[in-house]
């Protein structure tokens, strides 16, 4: 059988290479994800609003996050923007920029429907006890909300980190790209290395994205 | 006896459905009043009305002197006077029976936790449910459920309690239990309004009857017991006939 390739990576320092540059993956993901909870959290509940403008702006930016492709998006945010506008934004601002805006709007619709799958007259048991709207959502709505999004919310976290491999094209140095770096320059005394260093990275994410998922599955369990 | 509770000409409305059309009514402190009437007469609203889960189209309702008006920034105020317990419990899934009964008093009427869980302990040992303080509402039974809301009703220090069909959704052999705690509460001089289906404890705790049909006060008496043998109206006299085998 023909060699997997997977020696380049126990050639100096080529394995360390690679888990710093999962970090970078790793850092922006948790970043974002971060910050797309917290603005989701806030995004869902304006979403249940009786507002028709704010309803409108919001659905308007849910569906451009959803048309819009993440490289688009981030080559918009780091090329152009960046240009237009005179600013100066690293690259991986611009990452954690765009994938933050797109994490909140997709979190914002998952608060948005896990709010409303809890039935009205929670909201009026709470009143009923002299609760003003701030204490009813703080103490009994997003509580329950956020026991919903749990197992919803995975699904789109260990997305967003799957996806962060697209900031390789506006030049971040993460785990796939020192994966392929790698590979090039092993090009000639390891022909196979393709192979081995893609199947590590692979499990790499792997690594990252299945203690979230056991997580998920284990609060769903606690709170069911 | 003073009045706590005044409804004069109170008009509801969804759209273009009238549900209640001309509402006068007036509790005083101390009195147990069970309102009756088939399914869809209005009286689960007429309920919603009073602590203003219900927007109103006509007529006044006074608690103690104040105006409910719902969507108003003093509801949360006068609704503290008035407690509500629902047919389907609405216990907080997410938290524990002593959670649930310390919730709003502490947060919203900013008493001491120990203060209030002392006094829930005490409410919960006469319920009979001391022991389960600390499980969740999906670990008891629908009976214990609503005893437990309404300890939580009770630990507001209501003026006046509204009983919205609580026994509706329990398992006969469960009502019981229930119905035992509000005949407690009753004698020990709570205020209640009751909507009910369960004629026998009608009878059995009611100091008025009152009977609506269509949106309206049909019947009105404190004659108990003279209601349920002979009731003067015809319709009430066809309600009652529905619950009884021949």
């Amino acid at each position: 059988m023909a060699s997997l390739g997977i020696d380049v990576l126990f050639k100096g320092t080529n394995f360390i290479r690679l888990l710093q540059g999962l970090w970078v993956s790793v850092e922006i993901s948790l970043i974002s994800v971060a910050l797309s909870i917290v603005l989701g959290l806030l995004i869902g509940v304006l979403m249940t609003v009786d507002n028709k403008p704010l309803k409108a702006i919001l659905k308007i930016y849910l569906e451009t996050v959803r048309i819009m492709p993440q490289m688009v998006l981030l080559f918009i945010v780091y090329f152009g923007t960046t240009r237009v506008f005179g600013w100066d934004m690293s690259a991986e601002s611009s990452a954690i920029f765009v994938f933050t805006f797109w994490g909140t709007a997709e979190m914002g619709d998952l608060v948005r429907g896990s709010i409303k799958s809890i039935p009205k007259i929670q909201f009026e048991s709470a009143f009923a006890l002299g609760m003003d709207k701030i204490q009813t959502y703080f103490y009994i709505i997003l509580p329950q909300t956020i026991r919903r999004l749990i197992p919803l919310s995975i699904n789109l976290i260990t997305r967003m980190i799957k996806t962060t491999s697209l900031v390789m094209m506006i030049g971040i140095v993460e785990v796939l790209k020192v994966g392929q770096q790698i590979i090039e320059a092993n090009r000639k005394t390891s022909p196979n290395a393709a192979f081995g260093v893609f199947a590590v990275v692979f499990l790499l994410y792997f690594v990252v994205c299945w203690p979230i998922s056991r997580l998920a599955t284990y609060l769903e369990k606690r709170w069911a | 006896m003073s009045e706590l509770l005044k409804v004069t000409h109170l008009h509801k409305e969804f759209g273009t459905n009238v549900v209640l059309k001309d509402i006068n009514l007036s509790v005083k402190k101390g009195e147990v009043v069970v309102i009756i009437g088939p399914s869809g007469c209005g009286k689960s609203t007429f309920l919603r009305c009073l602590n203003g889960l219900e927007d109103i189209q006509g007529g006044v309702i006074t608690v103690d002197g104040l105006p409910v008006e719902a969507g108003k920034r003093d509801i949360t105020k006068l609704r503290q006077k008035i407690g509500m317990v629902f047919q389907s419990y609405e216990l907080f899934p997410h938290m524990t029976v002593l959670e649930n009964i310390i919730l709003a008093p502490t947060k919203v009427q900013r008493r001491q936790k120990d203060d209030a869980v002392r006094e829930a302990l005490e409410l919960l040992d006469k319920v009979g449910l001391v022991d389960k303080k600390d499980y969740y509402p999906r670990q008891l039974s629908g009976g214990q459920k609503q005893r437990v809301a309404i300890v939580r009703a009770l630990l507001m220090h209501p003026e006046v309690i509204l009983f919205d069909e609580v026994t509706a959704a329990l398992d006969p052999e469960m009502v019981h239990e229930v119905l035992e705690t509000m005949i407690a509460l009753a004698k020990s001089g709570s205020t209640m309004l009751i909507v009910t289906h369960e004629m026998a404890f009608a009878k059995a705790v009611a100091d008025r009857i009152i009977f609506i049909d269509k949106g309206d006060i049909v019947e009105e008496t404190e004659d108990v017991k003279g209601f349920f043998a002979e009731p003067e109206t015809d319709r009430a006299k066809k309600f009652l006939k529905t619950f009884a085998y021949e």
